[in-house]
C-alpha cells in the first residue's frame, strides 16, 4: 500500500495562489486529515492528488510512481465527494459496480466485490433503489462502497460528512476510519471541522491561504501550536497582548495598563518586543475573590453560559482585557455574574508568540 | 473490429492530444462551414451594392422593407411575451390534468412547416372559406396585419416553451416566502418570480424576435403588397427569374440582396447586442407597482378571466389558424380521388413525395452532422475547457446564425460556395441547413451539460472510467432527452426551412419550397402548375402537418418515459 507525497506543488487560479509551494508526505496506511477554513486550498490539494486538476508546478507521488501527469482513472484512488455524486440514472447496486465494470472485471468477480464492500458499509437493503430515493446516510455509504469497489488503494474524502445531520455524522466518521484501517488503505480526509479531524485522524495538516502551517497528531497541534493561527483554529485560546520586559528563562510581559504576568519564552523574543500570550480556557483554574498566587490574573465575571459538561465564564480582567475560561459544570460550584475571581494558568501551557506583522485579528482570521 | 476501435479511442481519450484534436476540429468545423462562409460570401459581393446606391427607388424600397422587418419583429416579440406568459403560467401552475394536453397543443405551430402554416393562416383569416365567411368579406387581407398574425402564430410556441421551462425550474420557495411576507400572488410574481426568471424572459423575447426577422417562406405567402426584408430579397430573386413585372440585371439582384442582407445582419447584431447589455442592466421590478390593485387582480375571479383570455388568444389566434389548412385535406379525403392520386404518386404527387423524401433525408443528415459537430462544441462551452472568456466568445458566436435572416444567410452561402467549382447543390443545402440549425442543438446540449453536476463525471474518472466511457455511461444517459429534443428541433427546423433553401437551390426542390410554389400557383402569383388546386395544396399541407405531429408525439412519449 502506498504513501502519498506532494513535493513543492503550486496551483494558481488567475493571480490567486490556491496552493503555494506545498510539500507533504502521508504515510502508508495512515488516516490523514487536511484541515482548514474554507478557501485555504485543502480541496484543491485533494483534487490534485486525485488528478482532477493539474498542478502548475511540483510533483505528486503515489507509492513510488510519479502521478502528476497520470489521468485520474489510472491512479488507483477512490474519491468520495461532498455531494456524493451518485449517478442519478443508476440504482445503488449499479453505482457500486460501476468501477469494476469500467475496469472490465468479469461479471462474477464484480458481483463478489460488490457484496463484499456492501457488507463492509453495512448496507444490504434497498440496493435497487435510485439515489433520489435514499436517505443522506445511505447515499454516503453507497458513495464510500462505490469508491472501495473500484479497488482503491488510496481513499480521498472531500468533506464526506458535510451533508449529513449531526448524529449520523458522528456515527459514520468512525466507521469510515475503521474501514480504511481494516482494508489497510491510505486515507486523506478533507474537513473544516476540527473536532471531526481530531477524533479520527492519525495526523492532521492545518492549512491557511494555500499553505500548510503545521502537521502533527491531534495532541501535538492542541498542546504545541506553532502559530497563533493554529492556537486559535484548533480548540480555543485567550490572546493577551503586551511587551516583553524580561526575557531570560521565565519572561515577564507587561500587558495593557502596566499589568505584569509571567510566561516561558519558547520563541526567543527579546526585551521590548511586542508579543501575544495564548492561554487555553480549559487549562486555567479559578477561585472566588482576590487570592495572591503565582501566574494569576484578577477579574470580574461578566457572563456565564451553561454548555453541558462545562460552564463557560467570560471575565473582564483588571486591565480591561477579556478572558474566557471553561470549568466543569458538575463537580464545581458555579460562580455568579459580578463576582470577583482569581485565575491561575500553568506556565508550561501558555504559549508565547511574537506579535504578528499583519496584526492579531488578521493573523487568526478564518 | 468496431469494439476494438472503440477501445483504442477510449484509451487514447485519457491523453490530451486526442481531446484537443476533437475540440479543435469542432471549432474548425464551426468556423470553416458555419460562421465564416456566409460572412465572406457577402463581403465578396460587397462591390455590387453600388448598383443599389445608383437606383434611389430600389434603395428606398429596400430600406422601407428592412424597417418593416424590425417593426414587425419587435411588436410580435412583445405581443408574444404578453400573451405567452399567462399561458405558460396556466400550464405550469394550473391544476387541471387537461393542462398537459394544452402543453402538447402549444407546440403544434412549432412543428407545422412554416410554408404550410402561412397558407393555413391565409385560408383562415383571408379566404372566403375561413373565418371571413362569418363576416361576408375578407377579414384580414394579405398585408402587414396578416404577416403579424402569422409571425405571432409561429413564434408564440417558442416563447411558451422557454417560459414553461423557466417556471418549471423555478424554486417555488421564493414565491412562497414573498406570500408569507404579505405579497398577494400577482405582486409576488412581479417582484420575485419575474425578476428571477428574467434571463428566460429575455431569451424568449430574443428568440421570437429572431424567428420573426428571418422567416421567409410563409411570410411571402401572406405578405400581399407588404414588403419586409426577406420578402424584398425573395421578390428580387423571383423578378430575376421571371422578368416580371420588369426585367432586372444580375448585378441589380446581387446588389439588392447584399445591400438588404448587410443592413439586416448589422442592425440585428446591434439590436441583439443591445438586448444583451440592456437586459443585464434592466432591473426588475419597475417602480413600486400598485399592490392594492394587484391584490384585487389576484382574486380568483380575475385569475379565472385572465386564464380564459390566455386560452382564447391561444386557440383563436394560434391553434385554429395553424390547423385550418387541414380542412381541405379532410375534404380531399372525402372526395377520395385526390387521395388515391396522392398515394399512388400520380401526376404532380410524384414530385411531392420526391420533395418530401429530400426534405426528410436532408433533415436526417443535417441532424446527424449537427449532433456530431455540436456535442464537442457544447462541452467546450459548458465546461469552459479553454477558459471562461473563450467559452463566452464561442457562446456568442454560435448564436449569430440564429439572428441572421435565413434567406440572407442562404444567399451569402451561395455567393461563397459558387466560387468552388463543381460543388453539388445538395452539399450546399446541407451547409445552409447546418448553419441555421446548429445553434439550436448546441444551445440545448450545452444547457443540459451545465445542469449536470461536474462531480458526477469526476467520480466516474476516479472510479477508473476513461473520458469516452464517462461520456457514454454518465453524460449520454443523463442528457439523452436534451440531445433528443435538440435533435428534433434541428430536424423540424430543417424540414420546414424555406428562405435559405430557396436561396441556395436552383434544381433541388424540398417540400416547403414545393409547397410555396403550389400555393403561389393556386393564388395566381406564378404561372399555374397543371394539376395543382386548393384541394391538392390542402392535402399536401395536411400530410406535412400529420407527419410532423407524429414526430412530436413520439418525442413526447420518449421524454415522458425518461422522467424518473
Amino acid at each position: 500500500m502506498p504513501d502519498v507525497r506532494v513535493v513543492n506543488v503550486t496551483k494558481k487560479y488567475g493571480k490567486l495562489y490556491a496552493l503555494d509551494d506545498v510539500s507533504l508526505t502521508v504515510h502508508d496506511q495512515e488516516y490523514f486529515s487536511l484541515l482548514g477554513p474554507s478557501g485555504c486550498g485543502k480541496t484543491t490539494l485533494l483534487r490534485l492528488i486525485a488528478g482532477l486538476i493539474e498542478p502548475d508546478s511540483g510533483e505528486i507521488y503515489i507509492g513510488d510512481r510519479r502521478v502528476d501527469k497520470v489521468p485520474p482513472e489510472d491512479r488507483d484512488i477512490g474519491f468520495v465527494f461532498q455531494t456524493f455524486a451518485l449517478f442519478p440514472h443508476m440504482t445503488a447496486w449499479s453505482n457500486v459496480l460501476y468501477g469494476p465494470k469500467v475496469k472490465n472485471y468479469d461479471a462474477k468477480q464484480a458481483e463478489t466485490i460488490g457484496h463484499e464492500v456492501l457488507e463492509l458499509v453495512k448496507l444490504n437493503e434497498r440496493l435497487n433503489a435510485y439515489p433520489s430515493e435514499l436517505s443522506g446516510g445511505m447515499m454516503q455509504r453507497i458513495a464510500v462502497a462505490r469508491a472501495l469497489a473500484a479497488g482503491a488503494k488510496t481513499l480521498l474524502l472531500d468533506e464526506p460528512l458535510g451533508q449529513l445531520d449531526a448524529k449520523v455524522r458522528n456515527e459514520i466518521r468512525y466507521e469510515i476510519r475503521r474501514m480504511a484501517k481494516d482494508l489497510k488503505l491510505t486515507a486523506i480526509h478533507v474537513t473544516h471541522d476540527q473536532a471531526e479531524a481530531m477524533s479520527i485522524s492519525d495526523r492532521i495538516a492545518v492549512m491557511k491561504k494555500g499553505k500548510i502551517v503545521q502537521v502533527g497528531t491531534s495532541q501535538e497541534l492542541y498542546m504545541h501550536p506553532d502559530s497563533l493561527f493554529v492556537a486559535h483554529f484548533i480548540g480555543e485560546s485567550n490572546f493577551l497582548e503586551g511587551y516583553i520586559t524580561k526575557a531570560n528563562g521565565q519572561s515577564e510581559i507587561e500587558l495593557r495598563q502596566g499589568l505584569k504576568i509571567k510566561a516561558i519564552n519558547q520563541s526567543n523574543v527579546k526585551p521590548g518586543e511586542r508579543v501575544v500570550l495564548a492561554i487555553r480556557p480549559e487549562t486555567c483554574e479559578m477561585k472566588r475573590g482576590h487570592v495572591v498566587a503565582e501566574n494569576s490574573l484578577f477579574g470580574k465575571v461578566e457572563k456565564t453560559t451553561f454548555e453541558g459538561i462545562v460552564v463557560r465564564y467570560e471575565i473582564r480582567l483588571e486591565n480591561g482585557d477579556r478572558f474566557v475560561i471553561n470549568r466543569p459544570s458538575l463537580t464545581e460550584e458555579w460562580v455568579k455574574i459580578g463576582e470577583d475571581v482569581t485565575i491561575t494558568y500553568p506556565l508550561d501551557k501558555a504559549h508565547l508568540f511574537p506579535y504578528p506583522e499583519a496584526g492579531l485579528a488578521e493573523e487568526i482570521k478564518v | 473490429m468496431l469494439s476494438k476501435l472503440w477501445n483504442t479511442l477510449n484509451t487514447l481519450s485519457s491523453k490530451k492530444p486526442l481531446k484537443y484534436t476533437l475540440y479543435l476540429s469542432a471549432i474548425i468545423i464551426f468556423f470553416a462551414i458555419i460562421l465564416v462562409p456566409p460572412i465572406i460570401g457577402i463581403l465578396l459581393k460587397v462591390g455590387t451594392v453600388q448598383n443599389v446606391l445608383d437606383q434611389p427607388a430600389l434603395m428606398n424600397t429596400a430600406l422601407v422593407a428592412i424597417q418593416n422587418s424590425f417593426i414587425i419583429a419587435l411588436i410580435v416579440a412583445a405581443l408574444d411575451l404578453l400573451a405567452g406568459v399567462p399561458l405558460a403560467w396556466l400550464i405550469t401552475r394550473g391544476k387541471s390534468r387537461w393542462l398537459s394536453v394544452l402543453d402538447t397543443f402549444a407546440d403544434i405551430p412549432f412543428v407545422v412547416p412554416t410554408a404550410a402554416l402561412g397558407y393555413s393562416i391565409l385560408l383562415f383569416w383571408s379566404s372566403s372559406g375561413g373565418i371571413s365567411s362569418l363576416f361576408g368579406y375578407s377579414l384580414v387581407s394579405p398585408g402587414w396585419l396578416l404577416v403579424m398574425l402569422l409571425h405571432f402564430t409561429f413564434s408564440f410556441p417558442v416563447v411558451v416553451r422557454v417560459i414553461v421551462g423557466a417556471l418549471l425550474d423555478y424554486k417555488m420557495e421564493y414565491e412562497r416566502a414573498a406570500r408569507t411576507l404579505g405579497a398577494p400572488p400577482l405582486t409576488a410574481a412581479r417582484t420575485v418570480t419575474f425578476p428571477i426568471i428574467k434571463p428566460s424572459l429575455i431569451a424568449a423575447f430574443s428568440l421570437a424576435f429572431a424567428r420573426s426577422l428571418s422567416e421567409t417562406g410563409a411570410t411571402f405567402i401572406v405578405a400581399g403588397a407588404f414588403i419586409n426584408g426577406p420578402v424584398f430579397i425573395q421578390g428580387l430573386k423571383n423578378q430575376l427569374a421571371s422578368g416580371l413585372p420588369a426585367p432586372i440585371t444580375q448585378a441589380t439582384y446581387e446588389g439588392g440582396t447584399v445591400f438588404a442582407s448587410i443592413i439586416l445582419i448589422v442592425v440585428s447584431l446591434v439590436i441583439f447586442g443591445l438586448i444583451r447589455v440592456l437586459g443585464q442592466k434592466l432591473t426588475l421590478p419597475f417602480g413600486k407597482g400598485l399592490p392594492l390593485v394587484e391584490k384585487k387582480l389576484s382574486y380568483k375571479k380575475t385569475a379565472w378571466s385572465r386564464n380564459s383570455v390566455a386560452l382564447v388568444v391561444f386557440i383563436v389566434i394560434v391553434l385554429v389558424p395553424s390547423l385550418f389548412v387541414a380542412l381541405p385535406a379532410f375534404q380531399a379525403i372525402a372526395t377520395g380521388n385526390t387521395l388515391v392520386q396522392a398515394f399512388t404518386g400520380q401526376s404532380i404527387w410524384a414530385s411531392f413525395w420526391q420533395s418530401l423524401l429530400l426534405s426528410y433525408g436532408l433533415g436526417a443528415i443535417v441532424t446527424v452532422l449537427g449532433i456530431l459537430a455540436g456535442i464537442p462544441m457544447a462541452i467546450l462551452i459548458a465546461r469552459k475547457t479553454f477558459g471562461k472568456l473563450p467559452s463566452a466568445i464561442l457562446d456568442t458566436l454560435i448564436n449569430i446564425p440564429l439572428i441572421v435572416p435565413s434567406i440572407a444567410l442562404g444567399i451569402s452561402l451561395k455567393f461563397f460556395w459558387q466560387g468552388v467549382p463543381g460543388i453539388p447543390e445538395f452539399l450546399l443545402l446541407v451547409f445552409a441547413h447546418l448553419s441555421i440549425t446548429y445553434p439550436y442543438f448546441v444551445r440545448s446540449m450545452s444547457a443540459a451539460m451545465e445542469r449536470i453536476n461536474v462531480d458526477m463525471e469526476e467520480a466516474a474518472r476516479t472510479l477508473g472510467a476513461r473520458p469516452f466511457t464517462v461520456f457514454k455511461t454518465i453524460v449520454l444517459p443523463i442528457t439523452k432527452y436534451s440531445i433528443l429534443s435538440g435533435a428534433i428541433i434541428v430536424f423540424t427546423r430543417s424540414v420546414s426551412e424555406t428562405g435559405a433553401t430557396l436561396a441556395v437551390t436552383s434544381k433541388l426542390v424540398t417540400a416547403p419550397v414545393l409547397l410555396v410554389n403550389w400555393v403561389n400557383s393556386v393564388r395566381g402569383i406564378i404561372a399555374p402548375i397543371a394539376g395543382v388546386n386548393a384541394l391538392t395544396v390542402g392535402l399536401a399541407c395536411g400530410f406535412l402537418i400529420l407527419f410532423s405531429f407524429i414526430i412530436l408525439l413520439v418525442l413526447r412519449l420518449l421524454t415522458r418515459k425518461g422522467k424518473v
